[in-house]
């Protein structure tokens, strides 16, 4: 006897499909909830004045310039030590490197170096750069700090682009009596650019939207004026909003927003340029 | 002759700046764990065990019990994994097997967003809008909850989880679909029958990473769920203020003086963290590469 069934297999199927867009749309509405949220709170609070003027009164008043302005100063100081660096160690991976234990540790030092809690980096960065390099709680050591976070993103989206060129395009250069670097930088590194900036593009939009790796290495809880040099402290964005939803009382909510807001245009702008890399040169590949 | 010496000189120096920096993440990692070691063995000294692993966490007594913010990471990492796993295996399956392409074109760039989002900014939102939400609905005294801050984490790890999922999924040859087709199996069956078990290994390692990813997360998880240091034993400890490692080093690490004991044992509490994240990876890429393995000798 064939053993009773509450459905029949086309009946499963109709509810599992549904089920799974139910899941789907479970997981995604609160997202786009939240972006649109935000920008109907915070918009109200964005004027000329709000984007150029210091704080004021407490920070209850006033713009947060210098908030927007150590952001960009973080995440150009971590574009700076992490992009050579990391383009360098995936070109070393992707062409260099030969399939043997030494190469099998560098990639586990990778992972291990992306599955290290942001927090723990701040660790690392406060007691390397801020005290034991003496570089105090400024800039360079949480430029430093983030550039470590961000390598491991860097490395394996440099390695992936990397490997996607054909491997005909290095056979013919090298037939050509080019050397290996040669053959790296004018024929296959062009060929994987838009990989690679698209990497290095997320890996910075993670740095610029990070507060624990500067909690103790670099952000400053308020400092009404732009940092002199790269020794001082700076206010940032990401720091800036966890201070004035929790450590201010009486803080108007709508410079609240509004500085979320900014950061989420700040962060989502490189994300859709990373998108816009990436699929005008999907467009464009020939091969 | 002079322009080929150049060119073999120059060579030779690009090519040892590349291989430094690609041994540099091996550099770096060991320079991490030593540093970690250094700053936080001492605190085995300065507390004696007994406290160490106490159940109490006052360090202005000298408390130094990390018992409570470990299971407090703990409860709220599986807390996570129970909203993330079936949310984000759901939509990889979902965006890789069943979508239409104009559906999976907006729901891949939604994903992305949401892996983008700052987490303090959706620990803005948790304060702003999920706990006074929370507290209302459940009636609670604070809203402030390890539950908040689960749901937080979840949101945070899904990205994780639906990407790397969507990969392994996507990697399953074509022909092991039309053969479950071609025997009758229907689109509902071949997935859970086929394509699922075959890329198994590939979604075990989406969700340990995306539980990694949990337990590291910091400013949502500090900005959500109260900060109390208490053991989480209750049975309604879900639904109550909890504090985890993350948000104790974070919020405490600012005003400790360099070198007293309560710096050693933050530092303690990040080799713990360091640990655990070694763990949770090195298992992840353990999973993964076997299962490449075996795809190899399958198709050979």
């Amino acid at each position: 006897m064939k053993p009773m069934r509450l459905l029949n297999t086309r009946q499963q199927q109709v509810i599992g499909f549904n089920l799974l867009r139910l899941v789907s749309l479970v997981t995604v509405l609160p997202i786009l909830g939240a972006v649109i949220y935000i920008f109907v709170r915070g918009m109200p609070a964005i004027s000329w004045e709000f984007l150029t003027a210091v704080p004021r009164d407490g920070m209850r008043e006033g713009g947060i310039m210098p908030a927007i302005v150590g952001t960009l100063y973080l995440t150009l100081g971590t574009a700076v030590f992490s992009v050579p660096l990391g383009v360098a160690a995936g070109i070393y991976i992707a062409e260099y490197a030969k399939d043997n234990a030494l190469t099998r540790l560098i990639r586990i030092a990778i992972i291990n170096l992306a599955g290290i809690p942001s927090v723990v980096y701040g660790l690392f960065g406060f007691g390397i750069f801020v005290l034991f390099l003496r570089f105090g709680t400024s800039i360079l050591a949480a430029s430093l700090t983030l550039s470590i976070m961000t390598l491991p993103v860097i490395i394996s989206t440099t390695e992936e682009a990397l490997r996607s060129v054909p491997n005909s395009f290095r056979v013919v250069s090298t037939s050509l009596g080019a050397t290996r670097w040669q053959t790296v930088w004018r024929i296959v590194l062009p060929q994987a650019m838009p990989g690679i900036l698209t990497g290095v593009i997320l890996g910075l939009e993670r740095a610029a939207g990070e507060t624990a790796p500067i909690l103790f290495t670099g952000a400053a809880f308020f400092l009404p004026r732009l940092p002199g040099s790269l020794l001082d402290a700076t206010m940032a964005l990401p720091y800036h909003i966890f201070v004035i939803s929790t450590q201010v009382p009486g803080m108007p909510i709508q410079i609240q927003y509004g500085t979320v807001l900014v950061l989420l245009v700040f962060v989502l702008g490189m994300n859709l340029i990373a998108t816009l890399i990436r699929s005008r040169a999907r467009a464009r590949r020939q091969w | 002759m002079m322009e080929n010496s150049h060119t073999r000189r120059s060579e030779f120096a690009i090519t040892f700046f590349i291989k430094a920096a690609g041994y540099s993440s091996i550099l770096l990692v060991t320079a991490i764990f030593i540093f970690l070691m250094k700053e936080g063995l001492p605190a085995l000294g300065d507390v004696d065990l007994k406290t160490l692993f106490g159940s109490r966490w006052y360090p202005i007594e000298g408390y130094f019990g990390i018992w409570p913010l470990i299971l407090g990471s703990l409860l709220v990492t599986v807390g996570a994994a129970l909203v993330a796993i079936p949310l984000g295996v759901g939509t990889a399956v979902y965006i890789s097997e069943v979508a239409p392409a104009w559906i999976k074109e907006i729901l891949k760039p939604l994903i992305e967003i949401l892996a983008g989002l700052p987490s303090v900014v959706l620990g803005f939102l948790g304060i702003t809008v999920a706990v006074p939400l929370l507290r209302r609905l459940l009636d609670l005294p604070t809203g402030l909850t390890a539950f908040t801050g689960a749901v937080m984490l979840g949101l945070i790890s899904i990205p994780t989880i639906v990407s790397i999922g969507e990969d392994a999924l996507n990697t399953v040859p074509q022909s092991y679909r039309q053969a479950a087709l071609a025997l009758g199996a229907t689109r509902w069956q071949t997935i859970w029958g086929v394509t699922l078990p075959a890329a198994r290994s590939g979604v075990i390692t989406a969700i340990m990473l995306g539980i990694g990813r949990a337990l590291g997360e910091t400013m949502a998880v500090m900005m959500v769920t109260g900060n109390a240091p208490v053991l989480p034993v209750q049975w309604n400890a879900l639904f109550m203020p909890v504090r985890t490692m993350t948000a104790t080093i974070a919020s405490e690490m600012g005003e400790v003086a360099t070198g007293s004991a309560h710096y050693h044992v933050l530092f303690f509490i990040g080799i713990v963290l360091f640990l655990l994240s070694l763990i949770v990876n090195i298992f992840a890429s353990f999973v993964s590469s076997k299962q490449r393995r075996r795809a190899e000798r399958v198709l050979s």
